[in-house]
């Protein structure tokens, strides 16, 4: 893989995160019935961050769990061998919350439909919101975001490659290509 | 007529112990002439330059099927496959459906054998009536009608009493009896050798005291008889010591051992191959070792190869449900040449010896030696033609065979019976 | 993975770990209050039962349900099995039902590795002959390393009928590929020869074997081994290998007591034990529908159907 371009560094991402949770608190008139969600791996630090950003805000707490969607994929069969299955770990009641998915990039929108699956089977949210560092476009499903940090056209080629301090020990989104 | 003159081999003579460059001509199915750069007018000349020539295989256990279980193997099946591993004798055993426990069973087999066999066949009759262990056979009777020995094999003798009643009454006859040693109460349900791969298996075992204690009983009987006992396939260490011991003290016992038993242990069922499963078991390395000193040291008389085929649809089946017994006629050679001659356990004579007049003897039948004016059966060996085990094409009809796919080196190239080639291997020869 | 499951004397560590960890998240699914999640939808696990056994069967059939695979289960009892239909046969019907995973108990040693040889679909031993019981013997592991955090270094004693004991064998890989140590205690007539040879050591009486034991498992004792000759009746049975509380008290402090069930109640342990805090009996039972849900998902991958 090649290095295309850096989108974001480490301020980028600290300044859309910020106006990510403005807009999350804004639009759901403060935080009373919030809860975070993030999806394994990259959206559970920002899931955490984002709880953060918001208690600094408005000096309440909210809630954060993380989603583990491996058993609801739809391209098991086709895979060589079965990915490792982690926890899923969202310790309050789903049903009748408000809950904000949380990932670090939204492409086709297959993970974003398997974390629907999977929070529905948790129980039933009053509304599920997305919120996603990067969109990159390429939809195959009528799934879109309610936050984006940063759209970026891309060509189905190119990766685009969150890394966070938390798992990555940097803080940038780069665009790779395929060689 | 019928004149063949096998030019350049080294010829094998048992007797004497020792392998000679010489030319065997044979004129009427009878060794007419053995000698060096022999001329003869007006016959038939195979060249086997660089072969040994031995005096024709002998098999003494053998299960033809036939009368009864003729989807199994047929005497003539059997005895292409005879023909084919270089063995121009068999003796066959008498667990037939019906079992060889009157003349007219005997008959019947040497009558088939005669239109059908492509090698000699010796019937064995039973020691009892059905093989049930209970009366006495009419040993005489059978003895007319052409058996050479006696056996229950398959179904011990369970009873003490009745065994030595037999060996009285066999004695008499001047028949050996054949014992196939397990004891009933020890061995029953088993499937495998008892031991550390029972174990990790999870099959249910046959402990080695099984065997020993037969032989033991067996040995004590034939002294106290004074019968001719010859113990067939010897699988264990102890047994092997029991025969040695009794031989010293002069008891009228002889032993065999298959091919199975001193190559194969029982690591070979992990997988639980059923062609690995046989009667009895295959042993611990230890007994391998055994079996080999044994073997080399005179206490085991005979290799032979308890042909035992079955078809497919019966091996193919659950592990413990399996019947017992493996096809060896065509891979016996091979592995004596293999795992007995090359590693130096025998010299090719006395692997010949164990194959020819040692079962002969026990059979008291007029073979397995290269006199002049004996009948002409005769084995060429190649030792150095090598080939792969292949069970889809033995001649014979039973396919389980553990062997598959292993290289063999030292097999039998032409197989002559009365002076008649009925196997020629052709342009490897 | 492999295509099947059928032991644990050939699996090594890194393999067996990774099932214990999967099966943690499914763990998870069985404790939700809506117990599915749709991995996998649209295949077939045909549980074959050549044996009676309701809770190994209901343990494989609810994992499957949980997730949402279809399942029908062939029993001895209610089909051609008992009309003499071979395995061979049985295999056949198998395939031609196009079923993804085969769930095979059978009371013959090597039933599944026949099987498994002979159809495509991904087999699981659930119980072949005295071989191998590989799913509980995972679900002993999951338990002791719930409960205890570890698995290595652990002193595991299994006390009873060796000899024919399935569990026994695959608890003896499964615990000593992990590090643990295993001590086997039970009748001189059950313990099958050779078994040190396993790595596991064989102790002279109970004490010796529950001796500061950080986990004890007791093994079912059939009655019919009484008739067999194997041991001379249940009262000596129950006062040489039986767990009480007494005996328990040699153990660590804590030790964790474990029966792969059903368990005969004062013969192989007494009530106070079986019901104490120490036991872990009906949480093997619990954490047996997630160990098997992470050997069918597990076994499911690769493609192969398609």
């Amino acid at each position: 893989m090649r290095q295309k371009a850096q989108i974001m560094d480490r301020e980028g991402i600290r300044r859309a995160l910020t106006r990510i949770a403005h807009e999350v608190i804004e639009r759901n008139q403060g935080t009373g019935n919030l809860a975070l969600i993030g999806i394994r791996r990259r959206g559970v630090p920002l899931a955490a961050r984002l709880a953060e950003r918001i208690r600094e805000i408005e000096g309440s707490s909210v809630p954060v769990g993380t989603l583990d969607i491996t058993l609801y994929r739809d391209d098991l069969t086709t895979l060589a061998q079965q990915p490792l299955v982690h926890r899923t770990e969202v310790p309050f009641p789903v049903t009748d919350k408000t809950i904000v998915l949380v990932d670090d990039v939204i492409y086709t929108g297959r993970t974003i439909r398997a974390a629907l699956d999977a929070i529905m089977d948790l129980g039933r949210p009053r509304q599920i919101q997305l919120a996603a560092l990067i969109d990159r476009g390429h939809r195959e499903l009528p799934i879109r975001a309610d936050y984006v940090g940063k759209n970026v056209p891309t060509s189905r080629r190119e990766v685009v490659s969150v890394r966070l301090q938390e798992i990555d020990a940097e803080e940038r989104v780069l665009i790779l290509e395929k060689e | 007529m019928n004149r063949l003159l096998l030019k350049g081999g080294r010829v094998i003579d048992p007797l004497a112990g020792e392998i000679i460059a010489a030319d065997v001509f044979i004129t009427d199915g009878k060794i007419a002439a053995v000698g060096r750069e022999l001329t003869v007018e007006e016959t038939v000349v195979l060249d086997v330059s660089g072969k040994l020539v031995a005096p024709g295989l002998i098999d003494m256990h053998v299960h033809l099927r036939e009368p009864g279980y003729e989807a199994k193997e047929t005497i003539a099946t059997g005895t292409a496959a005879a023909a084919r591993g270089g063995f121009t004798s068999v003796a066959c055993m008498p667990n037939t459906d019906p079992v060889a426990d009157n003349p007219a069973v005997i008959g019947y087999i040497r009558a088939k054998a005669q239109t059908e066999g492509m090698v000699n066949v010796f019937p064995v009759g039973a020691i009892t009536r059905e093989s049930k262990g209970e009366q006495l056979a009419e040993m005489a009777a059978l003895k007319e009608a052409g058996a050479v020995a006696l056996s229950d094999d398959g179904r011990p003798v369970a009873g003490a009493a009745i065994m030595r009643r037999a060996m009285q009454y066999a004695k008499m006859t001047g028949l050996t009896i054949i014992s196939h040693c397990e004891e009933p109460s020890l061995a029953a349900g088993g499937a495998m050798h008892e031991g550390y791969m029972s174990t990790v298996l999870g099959l249910p075992g046959i402990p080695a005291a099984a065997e020993e204690v037969m032989v033991a009983r067996d040995i004590i009987l034939a002294e106290a008889t004074g019968c001719p006992l010859h113990i067939a396939h010897v699988s264990t260490a102890g047994s092997v010591r029991l025969i040695r011991e009794a031989k010293n003290r002069g008891v009228p016992v002889t032993a065999e051992a298959t091919p199975h038993h001193f190559t194969l242990t029982d690591e070979a069922v992990a997988g639980y191959d059923t062609a690995t499963k046989v009667n009895p078991p295959l042993r611990t390395a230890e007994d391998v070792a055994a079996l080999r000193a044994g073997l080399a040291d005179g206490t085991i008389d005979v290799i032979a190869t308890d042909h035992a085929p079955h078809t497919p649809e019966e091996k193919d089946v659950e592990y413990a449900k399996a019947p017992c017994g493996m096809v060896g006629l065509e891979t016996a050679l091979g592995l004596v040449w293999t795992e007995l001659v090359a590693p130096g356990v025998l010299s090719p004579v006395e692997a010949v010896r164990r194959l020819t007049v040692n079962p002969a003897r026990v059979l008291g039948i007029a073979r397995g030696t290269l006199e002049i004016g004996v009948t002409a059966d005769i084995t060429v060996i190649d030792p150095e033609l090598e080939a792969v085990v292949d069970p889809d094409r033995f001649a014979g009809k039973g396919r389980n065979n553990p062997f598959a796919g292993r290289t063999l080196r030292g097999l039998a190239v032409l197989t002559i019976v009365a002076g008649r080639v009925v196997y020629d291997a052709g342009p490897t020869r | 993975m492999k295509k099947d499951l059928l032991g644990l004397q050939q699996m090594t560590a890194p393999e067996i770990a990774r099932i214990l960890d999967t099966a943690v998240p499914m763990k998870e699914i069985t404790g939700r209050q809506i117990k599915k999640v749709p991995t996998l939808r649209g295949r077939t696990v045909v549980n074959v039962f050549y044996e009676p056994s309701t809770r190994t069967r209901t343990s494989f059939e609810l994992a499957a349900k949980y997730l949402s695979a279809d399942t029908v289960s062939i029993s001895a009892s209610a089909s051609s099995v008992v009309k003499g239909e071979s395995l061979k046969d049985t295999a056949r019907t198998i395939c031609a039902m196009g079923a993804d995973v085969v769930v095979l108990r059978h009371p013959m040693a090597g039933a599944a590795e026949m099987l498994a040889r002979t159809v495509p679909a991904a087999v699981i031993n659930a119980g072949d002959g005295a071989h191998e019981h590989p799913s509980q013997a995972l679900l002993d592991l999951f338990t002791v390393r719930e409960k205890t955090g570890r698995l290595d270094g652990l002193t595991v004693a299994v006390i009873g009928d060796i000899l024919h004991s399935r569990v026994a064998r695959s608890d003896i890989w499964g615990f000593t590929t992990m590090g643990a140590t295993v001590r086997l205690c039970g009748p001189a007539t059950m313990i099958p020869p050779g078994i040190e040879a396993t790595g596991a050591a064989v102790c002279r009486n109970m004490e010796q074997a529950l001796d500061g034991a950080d986990v004890v498992i007791m093994l079912r004792i059939q009655l019919e081994r009484q008739q067999q000759g194997l041991f001379p009746g249940v009262r000596e049975y129950a006062r040489l290998f039986g767990l009480d509380e007494k005996r328990l008290a040699l153990a660590r402090p804590g030790a964790l007591v474990m029966h792969p069930g059903p368990v005969n109640r004062g013969v192989e342990i007494s009530p106070a034990v079986a019901d104490g805090v120490q036991s872990m009996i009906n949480e093997q039972v619990t954490n047996g529908v997630a160990v098997r849900m992470a050997i069918l998902y597990l076994l499911s991958g690769g493609g192969k159907n398609e």
